[in-house]
């Protein structure tokens, strides 16, 4: 049954309905978007390192008129959009367009997605999203200046934010959260309906499992955050008052909290949507390159489903300060801290896989270590966020943008990487180069620990986050040096990341040609060449064991079974 | 006191948000030392050798998953249930017991971009009359007497935070929230805007100036009272005023 492919230029590269195409265009569209976002940062830090001096090399480019230095009216544009972008322009199309789309249709053994004219379109409306995101930095007033969270009244009313730049933002989220539901909604049905015969769910790997559930959260809370974002689109511009209230809008009832709460209902699940995939690939990339059968699979999996739930009655831990009922607060405390001790399988789990097993530190390797290690202190400075008379005092300072880095930034960066050389000889046939990688992983980590544990540290002495000048304040000159320090430890985190760029775009032209197998992995993904064929299967895989049948004791070549294996029949048996 | 990585606390109750914090760190940094601890020595001793295949084992067994299961009870028993207890008790001393409104100075704050308005009820000790006190972004308060403070703002969500006594909390368009406090060492210190207001949001400082009770009566007589009542303020004291 050969389907017959387009061989235009447009149908076949640009819009064209195939899966491992259009997982290209996202990963080619995050890694802009990462670099982008990785600048602002950059911008961010030399504001706060050296307020109001001039930006050296590429001040003069970007802020003319200020004489190249950032203006109080610049700084506010910088922050939002550096995490906007990031945050649903660079982490998301990786982690769920570009791994989603590449891994699911080969993993579970289809020649496609369920749906791939719903893929192509939600590539698209990806595209014009970040098209309005990016036309924002250029109308009159600039771009967004709300901070991500687009936080009402500042966001719901134009004698505040009164440019146009503020409305494409909006539009722009809205329609990279179309792009995102139609994504969800195609993994859910690829993973639940194209699995290839004796591929029953316990034999999964993990990372399907993270991008399934990171889907399903999607699907139930992205309509949530895209409603209230149309609701401040109607009170900037239609005259509605829904998050309007005070002496701004006497004739409005409106009410401010319910922003809050529809926008972290939301945007705590959000934490998840981003860090299950990445915990997925941990585990089956801890379990490949120990050699070693993933440590309590079931658990794991049900772990991430508690936490599903959990994260769905947790967002009031953003609110704590908000005016919000103090017994409400109790009550969202002890919900966030619960979600510690599925987290603590996790980990567990993960020390299981590496327990007597046989290590081969590659590149994607150490990537998935450091997950585990930025992961842990992520994941253990949440506590300090979760109880509520602590995070009165460190709420919207630098304790939380350093904790919420340690699992959005440095977790997400750290699982974005062990996908990209972990998968790059699959998906471009080409291995990277190792030790270039190897330079990149420890320059990234000894930097990132470096800015993100200085910016708890700056937080725990009352550094608000937001501000662009810290040196206003005279409780904060004790701290401002290590503002300077976090300066140039984010400019050796950013240069570090040329290594990956050269090493990207070397290895993509002149890196060794990689055989179907480099990672001696078990999952159905590497039983086809590489690249795999615009098919994918010949015929339909048989599938007869779980994806993580390594350290296999009594076979006669080799230690470990590919998932069609049909020894792995006996071993089923016996 | 100076506590090592804080601000100066200048508060009574304070401490009991600084202790929480090494509480927490104590209990999370065990954790941290061991996960780290294990993940290194993992390293060190199974790294892959050609005379040496790894232990095949799912980690499904029993004995796993009691394991497993345990030592999450534990982290829930000892960590989480532990801090949330201390949690509790902190939260009852630093917000749980308002001074009475008549032993309390009132203080009513109403931001806007990008500046505080205070306002104090005067001699007679109600508000929104003739004889009211308004300040911008100087809050002065008597040393060792209660401070209950009620916030609304003007425009845009604030957030009235006070980092040498470890408290903050919004002002919020519409509604009336309040914290109370109480200053046991005398001073100036910095008033901060904690919830992103604006382009001037840095820039939004007020000074609290601690000061002996006659110092603040001296004060507080010295400033103006020409401000006619404005109907945004004055808010229910409830029985108090």
């Amino acid at each position: 049954m050969e389907q017959s492919q387009p061989r235009s230029f447009w149908r076949r590269d640009v819009f064209s309905t195939h899966h491992k195409v259009i997982a290209i265009q996202y990963l080619l569209t995050g890694v802009m978007f990462l670099a982008v976002g990785g600048v602002m940062a950059l911008l961010i830090r030399w504001q706060l390192a050296a307020p109001w001096q001039p930006v050296p090399i590429i001040g003069k480019l970007l802020f003319r008129e200020a004489g190249g230095a950032i203006t109080p009216e610049a700084y506010p544009m910088l922050f939002t959009m550096h995490g906007s972008i990031m945050v649903f322009f660079a982490v998301t199309p990786i982690l769920l367009g570009a791994l989603g789309n590449y891994t699911i249709p080969l993993e579970v053994g289809a020649r496609d997605m369920a749906f791939p004219r719903l893929n192509m379109v939600s590539y698209w409306f990806l595209f014009l999203g970040s098209a309005s995101m990016l036309a924002s930095f250029f109308v009159p007033g600039g771009a967004a200046g709300f901070g991500w969270t687009i936080y009402a009244p500042l966001s719901a009313s134009t004698e505040m934010l009164p440019g146009w730049g503020q409305d494409l933002f909006i539009l722009g989220l809205a329609l990279d959260a179309v792009s995102i539901l139609m994504g969800g909604i195609n993994y859910i049905t690829t993973i639940m309906q194209l699995r290839a015969p004796g591929l029953t769910l316990r034999r999964l790997p993990l990372t399907l499992w993270g991008l399934f559930y990171s889907a399903v959260l999607n699907t139930l809370w992205l309509p949530i955050v895209a409603s209230a974002l149309f609701m401040v689109l109607c009170d900037r511009r239609l005259g509605t008052a829904f998050f309007l209230a005070g002496p701004l809008a006497p004739h409005a009832g409106g009410q401010v909290l319910l922003y809050q709460h529809l926008f972290w209902g939301f945007g705590h699940p959000e934490v998840y949507i981003l860090i299950f995939p990445v915990w997925g690939l941990v585990g089956d990339l801890l379990s490949v390159f120990s050699r070693k059968p993933a440590f309590g699979y079931k658990a794991t999996v049900l772990s991430m489903l508690t936490i599903t739930i959990l994260s769905g009655i947790v967002w009031g831990h953003h609110m704590f300060t908000s005016g919000m009922n103090p017994l409400v607060g109790k009550a969202f405390m002890f919900l966030t801290i619960t979600v510690s001790v599925p987290t603590a399988i996790f980990f567990l789990n993960w020390l299981g896989t590496l327990w007597r097993s046989a290590i081969r530190l590659t590149v994607p390797m150490l990537f998935t270590l450091g997950v585990v290690f930025v992961f842990a202190i992520g994941g253990l400075t949440g506590l300090f966020n979760a109880l509520q008379t602590f995070d009165v005092y460190i709420h919207d300072t630098y304790f939380v943008v350093g904790h919420f880095h340690y699992t959005l930034a440095a977790s997400v960066l750290f699982g974005t990487f062990a996908f990209i050389y972990f998968w790059f000889p699959k998906i471009f046939g080409r291995q990277m180069s190792s030790r270039l990688g190897k330079l990149h992983f420890w320059l990234s980590f000894v930097f990132l620990n470096a800015v993100f544990s200085v910016m708890m540290f700056v937080g725990l002495h009352g550094h608000m986050r937001r501000i662009a000048d810290a040196t206003a304040y005279e409780f904060l000159k004790p701290v401002q040096h290590w503002n300077v320090f976090i300066g140039w430890a984010a400019l050796g985190l950013g240069l570090s990341q040329l290594l990956f760029f050269f090493n990207f775009l070397y290895s993509l032209f002149r890196g060794t040609p990689a055989p179907a197998n480099p990672w001696e992995a078990g999952s159905l993904a590497w039983t086809v060449p590489s690249p795999p064929p615009e098919h994918n299967y010949d015929a339909v895989p048989r599938i007869w064991c779980g994806p993580h049948e390594y350290g296999v004791p009594g076979l006669n070549n080799g230690d470990w079974l590919s998932q069609t294996d049909p020894r792995a029949k006996a071993l089923a048996k016996s | 006191m100076q506590q090592w990585g804080f601000p100066v606390d200048i508060s009574t109750t304070g401490y009991r948000v600084d202790r929480l914090f090494w509480l927490a760190l104590w209990l999370t940094g065990i954790a941290f030392a061991l996960v780290v601890g294990a993940l290194t020595y993992f390293l060190i001793c199974y790294r892959a050798r050609s005379d040496r295949r790894a232990y095949y084992t799912h980690g499904d067994s029993h004995g796993a998953i009691s394991l497993t299961g345990g030592l999450a009870l534990l982290v829930f028993l000892l960590i989480d249930v532990n801090l949330a207890y201390h949690d509790h008790a902190a939260w009852q001393a630093v917000w749980g017991a308002p001074p009475s409104a008549k032993e309390a100075l009132r203080v009513e704050i109403m931001p806007e971009q990008f500046a505080w308005n205070i306002r104090y009820a005067g001699p007679d000790g109600v508000f929104r009359t003739a004889d009211d006190v308004t300040t911008i972004n100087q809050l002065h308060v008597p040393i060792n007497r209660p401070v209950i403070v009620q916030l609304s703002s003007k425009d845009v969500i604030h957030s009235f935070f006070l980092p040498n006594l470890r408290i903050k909390m919004d002002a919020v368009p519409g509604m009336v929230t309040s914290l109370y406090f109480q200053a046991k060492t005398s001073g100036t210190y910095d008033i901060a805007c904690a919830e992103h207001c604006g382009f001037g949001h840095y820039r939004m400082r007020g000074f609290l100036v601690v000061e002996s009770r006659e110092a603040f009566t001296t004060w507080m007589v010295g400033q103006s009272k020409a401000r006619p009542p404005d109907s945004s303020w004055g808010w229910n004291w409830g029985g108090a005023a």
